[in-house]
């Protein structure tokens, strides 16, 4: 039996009706009575130790409420923010996670850092009185380049950390593949750098605090990707208040893309200066402070050599790269370039051995953490740049070199040598379906006929994995994660048939409301519109790990297809009891109930109203009609695919066009097809916009922020992308109950790498991104 | 302070601002009209876009004493009589918004656009919407949207 609205059905979104007719309920839509207003003095200074702050002239002007410092948070024993996962050194020394409080105390490490909060009647008034603080600044020499922070001599930016090192770190058989590298036949090698991000979700953070002094209560609204960790965090690491009296609610949030995850400075502050002043405080980041404070991504420097035999076959991958964290240790910031990183170089390919080591360092600028694909782009990049380098330098068409090295679709599981479980896949499918859209062997002809038209052709391909459905809670532990990686769920029926699902997950643009209804309404025949779904509340959903890593179907949706087979089973109960049946007689069909071998039937929207009014129930069948569940994976899910990017430059302007992007990727099951072609589509505008367009750049002298606006970094725009070709293969996932995959970093891992080989293939040498039109003349006028 | 009085989604509205006031705060903060929203400082990302006297305006360059006596549509008067406008209704169905807090702006551009340009080339929909960012769509679908509203308008 198929069912309207339910599994594989492009349902259109729930949630659009508020989005497009402007109801949704942001942040900073919302206001509290007596609501007074926060504003940040930041610090203009990348690297300077605080002699005094004299706030007496600030706290004397007009509308003034209060203003606070690191002072003030420390005297009331407010605790650091911290990083949730922990890094072990090559030598088996912990990683330096020197101190993050929210407010400078001594010193402040990168232009933005927080230096005082100003509470006043109106935000105009707050930014007024802040120019009226007085700080003595002790300016001393930044740093903000990795490579130069970890070279002796550098600037020292925390005590706790000499040489600005955070760890070293390795994985893989270091002799192994040294031994594989000296009988190579060949050794092909490549130098990278992926550029620092900023990741620009268009809602901007914000924070309104609520403290009730009757009860204790304290509530934060906050934009936030998981606000059980939001208040897990704040209550247990810094002390803002115990864990049940803190309630952290994420509303509508306006994209996320990582970097809500982490636990600011911002939003803590704000928190605790409700409580501090007994008012509602609202902070909201204007577009400039975005910029200097959300969490960058990226800002790798990497060496890669690959070693092959005489046919062209793999025998050892060596990778080496440093990682700038930033001035301070964020949330996860840690596992990104190590666990997150290092795990996926294997890629799609059958390779003997790998080695990789990391260094990631400290310098004076914003911290850097997981943005959309989090280490997997970075790695994707190492591995498909390298690729098609290898198959360069050997003079073969790269798609032949990746399929003859390919892990086999019978291969599975496949482990590589760097501590993955590859569960399924079909990667020479993906890759010669990407090559047929886009008309692989009819390159040749256009590039001719580009040539023709005094334009330069290039072809470039990308066959990417990524570990997502993140993540199994044994495994993560044993790596150093301070969290399980599970996801909770209730399904809860009412009365009348209507049914509300909770999720710990939390949508900030992905569909959830819908693409989790479908799930109700397939499993249980329950109509679309009769479902809820509700998250982002901690005062309502089960504790909830949040969303980020591609995790909210893999593991929040199997959550909710356990939660929907706790109401099976009790709903078979009632059924056998009401149409006096045996249990094991019951046979259950997408929310219809039968006796079988009988045309005796019963709804499950009459079985759940029943379960509220169990007039004649026997006594051991519990009334009621709501379950709880937690998943926790039993392994990660590798979505994989090919990537192909045409494109013609046009070599008096250095301007790259994309003429053309066919992508293949294989989510496993799929449930709303729209949705995940929306997926696709954003991340690979995202991909997109790193290798062309985006960047941040400081000055290294100064270490100011010098793309701190959308003047000044280059946003994706509608007339810089192309229209994409998208397709699906779906080899099912084993090992949750869905088969599902993830969609949501996809595109922002494969594309980067996909465009960068195909500029590569024009230009006929390598290129940094982003490619900007001023780099790629250069490149083609040898300037 | 000074008054100011206009039109807003049909609505004749007046109150006591101060002169820097800007459109977009008068229309949130006054109004409370949140859906016209805030991204950026410069007036380079088009959320906070509505029509002031039926062309399309970002609200963040403009004082709201300049909208004096003008005729003000925010994303909350554009459906009529509980009818969304064909732009929302193709929005809807092409899944041209993700997170939703660019498409009030969005939407209010696309409707000028179409407005200006009743029958518009994907290019011309390109280019034109180069003054509103979306960091989620990858444009692919809101451009998609756009066609097809062009078409439901009768261009």
């Amino acid at each position: 039996m198929s069912v309207e609205n339910g599994i594989g059905a492009s349902v259109r979104r729930k949630e659009d009706q508020r989005f497009i007719t402007g109801n949704g309920h942001y942040l900073d839509d919302m206001n509290k009575v007596g609501q007074a207003y926060g504003y940040f003095l930041r610090s203009p200074h990348a690297f300077a130790k605080i002699k005094s702050i004299d706030l007496s002239a600030a706290k004397a002007a007009p509308g003034v409420v209060d203003i606070f410092t690191g002072a003030d948070m420390v005297a009331d024993g407010i605790g650091g923010l911290i990083c949730g996962w922990g890094i072990t050194s090559k030598d088996g020394s912990p990683h330096n996670a020197p101190p993050h409080n929210s407010m400078a105390v001594d010193a402040v490490r990168h232009v933005g850092d927080q230096v005082a909060f100003v509470i006043a009647e109106s935000l105009e008034q707050a930014k007024n009185a802040s120019e009226l603080i007085e700080v003595d600044y002790d300016v001393q020499t930044p740093v903000t380049n990795i490579a130069k922070a970890l070279a002796p001599g550098a600037p020292q930016i925390h005590e706790e950390a000499p040489g600005n090192l955070c760890y070293d770190w390795e994985l893989g058989d270091k002799a192994a593949v040294d031994a594989a590298f000296a009988n190579a036949a060949h050794v092909s090698k490549i130098d990278l750098v992926n550029n620092r991000l900023s990741p620009n979700p268009m809602e901007p953070r914000a924070a309104l605090g609520e403290y009730d002094m009757g009860s204790g209560d304290l509530t934060l609204y906050t934009t936030s990707q998981n606000p059980h960790v939001a208040r897990l965090i704040m209550s247990a690491f810094l002390g803002i208040a115990p864990e049940n009296k803190l309630r952290v609610v994420a509303p509508d949030v306006g994209g996320g893309f990582g970097s809500k995850i982490f636990v600011y400075a911002e939003e803590t502050t704000t928190i605790w200066a409700a409580r501090k002043i007994n008012r509602p405080v609202k902070w909201t980041a204007d577009r400039s402070e975005a910029f200097l404070t959300d969490a960058h991504g990226r800002d790798h420097v990497t060496h890669a050599e690959l070693a092959m035999d005489n046919d062209g076959k793999i025998l050892a991958f060596r990778v080496s790269t440093q990682a700038n964290m930033g001035a301070y240790l964020s949330t996860f910031a840690s596992a990104v370039p190590t666990y997150l990183y290092g795990t996926l170089l294997s890629g799609q390919y059958k390779i003997p051995s790998i080695y990789v080591e990391v260094q990631a360092g400290f310098t004076n600028t914003t911290p850097v953490d997981a943005y959309r694909g989090a280490g997997r782009p970075e790695a994707t990049y190492v591995v498909e740049r390298m690729m098609e380098t290898a198959a360069r330098d050997l003079g073969m068409d790269p798609t032949e070199f990746r399929l003859k090295n390919f892990i086999q679709p019978d291969a599975y599981p496949y482990e590589t040598p760097v501590i993955m479980t590859y569960d399924s896949g079909d990667y020479p499918l993906a890759m010669n379906m990407a090559k047929d859209m886009i008309d692989y062997s009819g390159f040749a002809a256009r590039k001719a006929q580009s040539e023709a038209n005094g334009k330069i052709r290039g072809i470039g391909t990308a066959a990417y994995i990524e570990a997502c459905g993140i993540a199994p809670s044994a495994a993560v532990g044993s790596l150093g994660a301070g969290v399980g990686l599970w996801e909770s769920a209730e399904v809860r029926f009412n009365p009348t048939g209507s049914v509300t699902v909770f999720t710990g997950s939390h949508s900030h643009g992905q569909g959830h409301e819908t693409t989790f209804a479908q799930i109700i309404a397939d499993k249980l025949g329950v109509p679309i519109e009769s479902v809820e779904v509700v998250h982002g509340d901690t005062s309502k959903v089960p504790f909830g790990m949040g969303t980020y890593g591609s995790r909210s179907l893999a593991v929040g949706g199997s959550a909710i297809v356990k939660a929907v087979d706790k109401i099976v089973e009790k709903s078979k109960k009632i059924a056998a009891h009401l149409m006096e049946a045996s249990v094991e007689d019951i046979e259950h069909d997408h929310g219809v109930f039968s006796v079988a071998g009988t045309d005796k039937q019963m709804t499950m929207g009459e079985i759940a109203f029943a379960a509220y009014v169990p007039h004649n129930y026997p006594a051991d069948l519990e009334p009621g009609m709501a379950e709880n569940a937690f998943y926790d994976p039993l392994n990660f899910t590798f979505p994989a695919g090919t990537h192909i990017a045409e494109v013609e430059i046009d070599p008096s302007t250095g301007i790259v066009d994309i003429v053309d992007w066919a992508a293949v990727d294989d989510f496993g099951n799929v449930i709303n097809p729209m949705i995940v072609e929306g997926q696709v589509h954003g991340g690979v505008a995202q991909g997109v916009g790193q290798a062309l367009l985006e960047g941040v750049i400081y000055d290294e002298e100064s270490g100011q922020l010098l793309t701190g606006s959308y003047m000044d970094y280059c946003m994706p725009r509608a007339d810089d992308l192309p229209n994409f070709r998208v397709a699906t293969t779906n080899t099912p996932c084993p090992s949750n109950p869905l088969g599902v995959k993830g969609c949501g970093e996809a595109g922002a891992i494969a594309a980067p790498a996909a465009l960068m080989n195909a500029i590569v293939n024009a230009l006929g040498k390598d290129i940094n991104m982003p490619a900007t039109p001023e780099k790629v003349w250069r490149a083609i006028n040898n300037n | 302070m000074t008054t100011v009085s206009m039109t807003v989604n049909g609505k004749q509205v007046s109150a006591d601002i101060a002169p820097n006031t800007l459109l977009v705060q008068f229309i949130r903060e006054n109004l409370r009209l949140t859906g016209t929203h805030v991204g950026c400082d410069t007036s380079q990302c088009g959320a906070c876009t509505v029509h002031v006297d039926g062309d399309s305006v970002k609200a963040c360059t403009m004082l709201a004493v300049q909208a004096e006596g003008a005729d003000v549509t925010t994303i909350e008067g554009l459906a009529q009589n509980g009818e969304l406008h064909p732009m929302q209704a193709a929005f809807k169905e092409n899944h041209g918004l993700q997170c939703g807090f660019c498409t009030p702006g969005m939407i209010m551009s696309a409707v000028d656009l179409v407005k200006r340009n009743p029958n518009p080339s994907e290019e011309t929909i390109r280019t034109e919407l180069e003054g509103n960012i979306c960091r989620c769509t990858g444009y692919h679908n809101i451009v998609k949207s756009v066609k097809a509203a062009a078409e439901n308008m009768g261009g």
